[in-house]
């Protein structure tokens, strides 16, 4: 079991729907979501929370910052 | 345990760094220059260097830099960002004085410029970004577009009886004295940007040794000109431009 959880916070407006932080995801939680920003864009969004351990990567490979990372060690 | 639970201010790992301004960046999705920024704005704020930073941008996709990161800038002619960063290191030797520049700028209209500021070995650091194509201008060629490669210019691909071959100007530059420190690396994977994080930090770092000019080449994508998406650009970019420009330290005394 992953000793973390994490969750990210998508600023949908300022996504571009680039895709790049749903293919640098390891566990799969990204996708791009069906609906559509003010400026057309397919925002991404946490598909499945449950999977994220935090990892950052997401925000790492975004390039115009939009996404915070959270990450918390799960309590024994 | 719930999302509410995570998402607490104590519990952040990354975000938005403070450097990056509200501006909404105009680069198309996906584009190399947004990480880059992202890592320049990161490693400003971490060597706690704002204060003392000043940028040249250059005329390209990135001549509106100066708008995201919040640091001083000025603005070079085409090309002309390692002579007027010339003059800002000479005049103000204490500061962090860098050129961000694209491969249409530094190795075609710019190439007097970045060769004879290196062979001067002036106090700069240089940020390429190698994308292999004139993305502002509609994706013409440029001096480093790959053999066989299509843009607006070359729809049947670059020939090299016609255009000539792709120049590896970062290797050029490193065989000159002036330069201290010269690698290329990329930005598509999280690994690929830690690397070229600690090469860009390495690069402000030198100029406080004085050694020369730290050149920092990164191999990017422009999905726009390229005509492809954002994740198929970065493939193509690891299938292709990576044979012609390999990753690593080319050069470092």
């Amino acid at each position: 079991m992953a000793k973390f959880r994490g969750a990210i916070v998508v600023d949908t407006e300022s996504c571009k729907g680039c895709n790049l932080c749903v293919v640098a995801c390891p566990t799969h939680v990204i996708e791009l979501n069906t609906d559509v920003n003010g400026k057309g864009y397919h925002y991404s969004y946490m598909k499945n929370p449950t999977s994220c351990i935090g990892c950052a990567n997401c925000g790492l490979v975004c390039p115009d910052s939009v996404i915070t990372v959270y990450k918390k060690a799960i309590d024994k | 345990m719930e999302l509410t639970d995570i998402i607490k201010a104590e519990n952040i790992v990354s975000q938005k760094s403070k450097l990056i301004t509200e501006n909404v960046m105009h680069y198309c999705p996906g584009c190399t220059h947004g990480v880059v920024h992202k890592l320049l704005a990161e490693i400003i704020e971490e060597l706690d260097i704002q204060e003392k930073t000043i940028g040249v941008s250059p005329v390209g996709c990135a001549v509106f830099a100066y708008n995201y990161l919040d640091i001083d800038w000025s603005q070079a002619a085409h090309g002309r960002a390692p002579a007027v960063a010339t003059a800002i290191s000479r005049l103000q030797p204490e500061k962090y004085v860098f050129t961000y520049q694209g491969d249409g700028d530094l190795a075609s209209i710019g190439c007097a410029e970045i060769m004879h500021a290196c062979n001067r070995g002036e106090n700069i650091v240089v940020i390429f970004v190698n994308n292999a194509i004139y993305g502002m201008t509609g994706g013409q060629m440029s001096p480093t577009t790959l053999l066989g490669q299509v843009t607006s210019t070359t729809p049947h691909g670059r020939d090299e009886k016609l255009n000539g071959f792709p120049i590896k100007i970062t290797e050029l530059l490193a065989q000159l004295d002036g330069t201290c420190y010269v690698t290329r690396q990329s930005a598509d994977t999280p690994g690929a940007i830690r690397k070229t994080k600690k090469a860009i930090t390495k690069a402000f770092q030198n100029t406080r040794l004085a050694k020369g000019v730290s050149i920092v080449e990164i191999v990017g994508t422009c999905s726009s000109g390229w005509k492809m998406s954002p994740v198929a650009s970065n493939e193509w970019m690891r299938e292709h431009m990576f044979k012609k420009y390999p990753i690593g330290d080319i050069k470092d005394i």
